[in-house]
């Protein structure tokens, strides 16, 4: 492999963990931008998904043997959308049960909260998955379906190798950016959900119901985890109750660099994020040092550029 | 709250959740029934118990278990009974040292099987050297525990730790012979950072380079990750023959799976922290290989007593791969309590009896003869290739380390 082969390599391998960890980080930034709260177990809501996503094929009788186009047209499908009921689930009896009590109280103690519930998922998917009737123990990691088609396949453009795990996590994100893109402007809902981030006293007296569209923020970003969450196992080819939490806070980081708050900041952060750790275990020294040159980036952003690269310079109101 | 009060909390929030991640014990206690009444002595283990490694750890305490009810039931120390205690400590060096005085602080404790890791053992040492407990440890192979961080002049750091295992020092070496001999010259490699990934490939890249190999690259990883891609396609670049590679198999695993997704199709070879079958599962493939200390315990006569003890015993896990260390060290200990609990009021009082009484241990365990030479270290230099066939690890050559 040449050089320029090399370069482009690691700018696909960035681009699919980037994409990875901008899925994820829509749910930080879509919560934040409306409560103003830092979601820290959202990084266990993309566990979750992974989970669910087994589970189902669990259910379905653990199908091994489906040819490539049936894997991908209906088993695929199937799994994601089981994934996204149960991390959906979850990401709403969160809200219900542990930031709602809390949302008028001072913006630390939701947050402390947060941190709580992702200890308590984490904790409780390592001690009861297992329990489920024929389901593996959790407290080590779990091989994950491989979905024919998809797992293990590859591509070959010039001299670079493209795992087909990569082109389903690149494609996922873009759907769900234009998914997303639609739902916020062209909704109801999703202008609700600009009137609310905007003001929500206002919003409440436009005769918005806010929790409701608090309810659909959370929604939203755990659908986009749980997908996360899918292109996790199909590229790692296992999932583990702790997998949410380097993932959250990579993803959490990615918000912040593309400016918390916004959308497509977080789309934008998660790949500048994964490019930089693919390039830079290449270009800047051995690659242990790749997560040090990342929060460099954030670093340097954060003081140059504090509301981050696509934050908005607004007057915060709280 | 200003925006930048409330950016300094989530910094704060983030460094807090980082070092919480490693906090809390959990311990388990195993028990052991039969045997006379009388005085108590206590046997502890300290391994994972939970977590990626708890497959390895739970084979040990078992083990173990084994080994004590076996000498409870044959009334092997007249008048003492022996209790397991099973302290778990998540891989984590921390926990591990809170392990090790939990059971110093235990009067009735004599001895501990454990630890799993090299990096554990580092902090348990010292806690229970200051106790005056013995240690033996069925699976630390970082040669520096016995030998000193000096190893051109090596000397003894703490008279009360043993280990029934062969160390990295004799494994890498080992494993560069068996590339060598296999007419592979060109080896990148790949370590963990944690101190048996990095020793295990310090090791190795002095021997293979003094047998006229070449590395031609060195990378590190981080334990906590599970994207290599990066690492894999740069070692793809210079094009070796094989990856060697130090650490364990919950990252060995997918480590080989992205390896061979990346079009890098060469075998990917360790020490005895990839020789489980979850490595497999995991994501090994065939033509991977491992060496571990010691020869196939189920080809040896001596092992097969352990291994239908084991099974009869009912165990829900399996032994894994260092249940007959384990269990050797155990019976290590119980020789060495037989001559110092002979005479003992209080298990307390045999503990320093117990650490003399270690060097003259002698006897034929699972794993071949057990006896430890003056640095603590097993006297045993069998180490054995394994070679993932058919989804399955196949011993592939048993020798002697040249």
């Amino acid at each position: 492999m040449d050089l320029v082969n090399l370069f482009f390599q690691q700018l696909i391998n960035g681009l699919s963990l980037g994409s990875l960890y901008a899925l994820i980080a829509v749910g930080y930034t879509v919560v934040y931008g409306i409560v103003q709260l830092i979601n820290f177990a959202h990084g266990e809501i993309f566990m979750i998904g992974a989970f669910g996503a087994y589970a189902t094929w669990m259910v379905l009788g653990q199908p091994s043997d489906w040819s490539a186009p049936l894997s991908i047209l209906v088993l695929l499908p199937v799994m994601i959308i089981g994934g996204i009921v149960a991390s959906v689930a979850v990401a709403l009896l969160t809200e219900r049960w542990a930031y709602r009590p809390l949302r008028n109280a001072p913006r630390l103690a939701p947050l402390i909260t947060a941190i709580g519930v992702s200890v308590f998922l984490q904790e409780f998917v390592r001690l009861f998955y297992g329990y489920i009737p024929g389901f593996p123990d959790a407290k080590s990691a779990i091989a994950f379906p491989s979905v024919p088609g998809i797992s293990g396949a590859t591509i070959q453009v010039g001299g670079v190798l493209i795992q087909m795990s990569a082109v389903f996590t690149l494609a996922a994100l873009v759907v769900c950016w234009v998914f997303l893109w639609y739902y916020v402007n062209r909704t109801k809902t999703g202008r609700a959900m600009i009137a609310t981030s905007q003001d929500p006293d206002t919003a409440r007296l436009m005769g918005i119901n806010v929790d409701k569209v608090i309810m659909a923020a959370f929604a939203v970003g755990a659908g986009l985890a749980a997908i996360a969450g899918v292109a996790h196992g199909l590229r790692y080819g296992n999932i583990d109750f702790k997998m949410g939490f380097l993932a959250g806070l990579k993803a959490f980081t990615a918000a912040v660099l593309g400016g918390i708050g916004n959308i497509n900041g977080a789309v934008v952060g998660g790949l500048v994020l994964g490019v930089v750790e693919s390039l830079a275990a290449t270009y800047l020294g051995a690659s242990a040092w790749k997560d040090v040159w990342a929060f460099v980036l954030l670093i340097l952003v954060l003081v140059f550029r504090p509301q981050g690269l696509l934050g908005a310079k607004v007057v915060d109101r709280a | 709250m200003n925006k930048h009060s409330f950016k300094l909390v989530g910094v704060a929030l983030v460094a807090a959740s980082l070092a919480f991640a490693g906090c809390g014990s959990r311990a388990d206690t195993g028990s052991s029934s039969g045997g006379t009444t009388g005085k108590v002595a206590t046997i502890g283990v300290i391994s994972p118990l939970s977590g990626d490694l708890s497959a390895l750890g739970l084979g040990i305490r078992n083990s173990v278990d084994l080994a004590i009810r076996q000498a409870n039931e044959s009334n092997a120390i007249p008048g003492w009974t022996l209790k397991l205690s099973a302290q778990d400590d998540q891989a984590t060096p921390d926990v591990g040292k809170n392990a090790a005085t939990k059971l110093s602080s235990d009067d009735t404790v004599v001895g501990v099987v454990g630890t799993l890791n090299s990096s554990v053992a580092q902090t348990v040492i010292p806690v229970l050297a200051s106790a005056t407990i013995v240690q033996v440890s069925p699976a630390n192979t970082n040669p520096t525990l016995t030998q000193g961080e000096d190893l051109a002049n090596p000397k003894r750091p703490y008279a009360n730790y043993f280990r029934t295992c062969t160390t990295d020092s004799v494994q890498g070496p080992f494993a560069a012979q068996y590339l060598l001999e296999s007419g592979i010259k060109n080896v990148a490699t790949i370590h963990d950072k944690k101190a048996y990934g990095q020793g295990l490939v310090e090791a190795f890249t002095t021997a293979f380079k003094a047998g006229g190999g070449t590395i031609t690259d060195a990378e590190t990883i981080n334990p906590e990750d599970k994207d290599f891609s990066a690492v894999v396609s740069k070692v793809k670049t210079t094009s070796p023959e094989a990856v060697y590679y130090g650490g364990e198999y919950p990252q060995a695993g997918p480590l080989s799976k992205q390896m061979k997704g990346a079009g890098l199709n060469v075998p990917l070879m360790g020490g005895d922290g990839i020789y489980d079958p979850n490595f497999i599962k995991l994501g090994g493939t065939d033509g991977d290989l491992a060496t571990s200390v010691g020869a196939p315990v189920d080809s040896l006569d001596s092992a097969k007593a352990f291994v239908s003890a084991y099974s009869a015993a009912g165990f829900s896990e399996p032994y894994a791969a260092y249940g007959a260390y384990a269990y050797d060290a155990a019976n290590a200990i119980i020789n060495a309590l037989k001559v110092s609990l002979k005479d003992a009021t209080d298990a307390k009082s045999a503990r320093q009896a117990t650490i003399d009484a270690m060097a003259s241990v002698s006897f034929d365990g699972a794993t071949g003869k057990v006896a430890f030479d003056e640095f603590g270290d097993s006297t045993s230099r069998v180490l054995t290739v394994y070679k993932v066939t058919g989804g399955e690890w196949k011993p592939e050559k048993t020798g002697e380390l040249k």
